[in-house]
């Protein structure tokens, strides 16, 4: 075959040039001995047709739009619209947080992402004893539907489209966002937006779990299947690696782990009876984008495939959107210094940049000052406007996968691929992720990444400028954002209030009517929609599912 | 150690913070450093805290907070110790703690904060001064 001469003849000369440049080298030597990224591939000198020729192209990569979507999930990607500009946000008060929504829109912002207090992920009301401290600190504190109705007040919801970083109790909040639309006029059908909704990650990686697996399991499965029915256009679960990232793990065993928690998802839906391509299509993902910065355009190229794949062969999806890998990402946190904390702008810069060439479906980036407190408006905005640059003026979404075809990217993607299923297929061979996550094995693999990469930072086989490189004395900030310990003593008192002028009958009622649900089989979100319009607060719900489907006792063992 | 015994500590999670890569790696750290580590897991009160600590006999809290709980954790846990009569204990904090808070939490008896970018010898090497110091101020007592 002719291709075969020209790989021979290239072969040829690169013998010669390798030969040629081992001789140099013994004077004049390389930065180190050996070029390892964090998924552990060695880094070649020098990228040839010979580590992608292009005959693997049509089954490897393809075109945009179609499978295997290594190449973009849509035909004209940017050219035709920009990702999402979405910045995660909400603090205090659900009056405040309203107002920075409103800041973010108006400097245009395209969708909205909303950060929730810890009390509200975990499921407690702000006047639980487990929420003293913590109420309205990293997100806004949720007690009720008046809450959420303050919430959106103002924003049309048959207008913008919003995330929310929900899961365990994401059913809970996805109803009132309904319930809230209803009363703006607008129907459920025409509502757009995300919840997170994945717990496996909470287990392995970031810690707002209430129950165990298995009714875990169930209220994500019924969620898919109301949504299929009444809120079609709605991201039912945004399956995501961003957090098993940030907790350290590689960049394969960030896909890896991922796609592991995909396939037990869909697998728990199909066998509820779900058809496979009634739900899929609407499961949506999330990534991190780290320091690395070819290794993640690969990264997001080599999911795509691997994704596509898992669908088609594995569940038989007939349906190309449900092959689709769709997702948000958002810059590594884990990356960001309080020490220089101006460079993070750049680095972000750099991650938001790797996450566009990956062929991402919105972003967010992250703050200068995150590692040291809450964004200030200055800050997001500096953030936001990183994206507004990259999309206006930088050029790079002027054509589907520009970095499609570099041999160094496309090896890259490779081989990111091949170890990623590698990994699938042993936590395959455990029993899937739930029994994974159980046994405590995703939790190890990450936590010796971690320990890992903070030797090399250590040893300062990895510098990281600013900390343990090119440092300098620094005054460090004042006057950072924090939240007012009052918002607590707010949110106690609207509780208050609350419970004095709802109807408490109709409240026991539904909350009755969920418990009857919750220890049968029946869907899930209709009683919890009930619950909630009869202004149930969000802790009697999650108590009334605690006492039916207890909570889970996670290990503390260490690695 | 000069006394031959095992450095104990308590590596804890107070409140809901889910961020536990700070402390595990800490934790990692410090027992490649020879010292016995027990880990609380996530989501722990004060007064959890307080009992693990006399428990298991540690001579070292070392507590992790990205939330911006600490203010009120923190603090919470020193009035428990004092409370029960407890001061041999070395207690740190590390996490996303502005330099601002800093004063105050020390002012309470938080003998250190590590923040992001901390190396974890500079706490090895932090614990074993002070731990050596505190051993040899109770055997001369």
């Amino acid at each position: 075959m002719g291709n075969t001469g020209y790989l021979d003849a290239i072969q040829k000369e690169l013998d010669r040039w390798t030969e040629e440049v081992s001789e140099k080298i013994k004077k004049h030597p390389e930065r180190r001995p050996e070029f390892i990224n964090t998924s552990g591939i060695s880094i070649k000198r020098l990228y040839t047709p010979i580590d992608f020729s292009g005959e693997a192209y049509l089954d490897e990569l393809g075109f945009p739009g179609e499978y295997p979507f290594a190449r973009g999930v849509q035909p004209t990607m940017y050219r035709g619209r920009y990702w999402t500009m979405r910045q995660y946000a909400g603090f205090a008060t659900a009056e405040e947080s309203n107002r920075r929504y409103k800041f973010l829109l108006d400097q245009g912002q395209t969708g909205l992402s909303v950060a929730f207090d810890l009390p509200t992920q975990i499921g407690y009301d702000s006047d639980h004893e487990m929420a003293i401290g913590e109420v309205g600190k990293v997100g806004v504190a949720i007690d009720s539907l008046k809450d959420m109705e303050t919430l959106f007040n103002g924003i049309p919801l048959d207008k913008v489209s919003t995330s929310m970083t929900i899961n365990a109790p994401a059913a809970v909040l996805l109803a009132m966002y309904i319930a809230v639309a209803e009363q703006q006029g607008v129907s459920s059908d025409k509502l757009r937006g995300t919840i997170q909704n994945d717990i496996l990650k909470e287990y392995s990686s970031r810690g707002t779990y209430i129950f165990p697996p298995k009714p875990s399991m169930r209220i994500i499965t019924d969620i898919f299947s109301y949504c299929a029915e009444h809120v079609p256009l709605w991201n039912t679960i945004s399956i995501s690696g961003y957090h098993i990232r940030e907790a350290g793990s590689t960049a394969v065993q960030e896909v890896a782990f991922t796609l592991a928690n995909g396939i037990a998802y869909v697998g728990a839906a199909i066998n509820a009876g779900l058809d496979v391509d009634k739900f899929a299509p609407r499961l949506s993902f999330f990534f991190n984008a780290h320091l690395d910065f070819f290794e993640e355009v690969a990264k997001y190229r080599a999911a795509r495939r691997l994704w596509a794949k898992i669908m088609k062969e594995r569940f038989g999806a007939k349906n190309p959107r449900s092959m689709m890998i769709r997702f948000h990402t958002q810059t590594a946190g884990c990356t960001l210094t309080a020490q220089q904390p101006m460079n993070n702008i750049v680095r972000v810069a750099f991650q938001a940049m790797s996450a566009v060439l990956g062929g991402t479906q919105s972003l967010h980036t992250n703050s200068m000052d995150e590692a040291l407190c809450l964004p200030s408006e200055q800050a997001v905005q500096v953030a936001l406007r990183t994206q507004q640059l990259i999309a206006y003026e930088t050029g790079v979404a002027d054509t589907v996968d520009p970095m499609g075809g570099s041999y160094y990217v496309e090896s890259l993607t490779r081989q990111i691929y091949e170890r990623a299923n590698e990994y699938i297929q042993k936590i395959e061979d455990m029993g899937g992720a739930v029994s994974a996550i159980e046994r405590g094995y995703i939790q190890k693999e990450i936590q010796e990444s971690a320990y890992r990469y903070q030797k090399e930072i250590e040893s300062g086989e990895r510098i990281v400028v600013g900390v343990n490189r090119f440092q300098v004395d620094e005054e460090k900030p004042t006057n950072l954002l924090r939240v007012d310990p009052a918002v607590r003593v707010a949110q106690i008192e609207k509780l208050r209030a609350l419970k004095e002028e709802r109807d408490e009958q109709k409240v026991k009622d539904t909350l009755g009517r969920l418990r009857e649900a919750a220890q049968g089989t029946e869907n899930l979100m209709p009683p919890i929609l009930e619950a909630v319009k009869a202004y149930a607060t969000l802790g009697e719900i999650c108590d009334v599912l605690r006492e039916v489907f207890g909570e889970y006792q996670p290990s503390t063992s260490l690695a | 150690m000069a006394e031959g015994k095992k450095i104990r500590v308590l590596a804890a999670k107070p409140g809901l913070d889910g961020h536990d890569r700070g402390i595990k790696v800490l934790a990692s750290a410090l027992m490649d450093a020879g010292m016995e580590v027990i880990y609380t897991g996530l989501r722990q009160t004060p007064a959890q805290i307080v009992e693990a600590a006399i428990e298991e006999g540690v001579d070292v809290i070392a507590m992790s907070i990205l939330s911006g709980a600490h203010d009120y954790h923190f603090p919470k846990v020193m009035e428990l110790l004092k409370e029960r009569g407890i001061e041999d204990i070395l207690v740190l904090g590390g996490g996303i703690i502005p330099d601002e808070d800093i004063p105050k939490l020390k002012e309470v008896g938080i003998a250190e904060i590590f923040g992001p970018g901390t190396n974890t010898q500079d706490v090895v090497n932090f614990i074993k001064e002070h731990v050596e110091k505190k051993r040899r101020q109770m055997s001369s007592a």
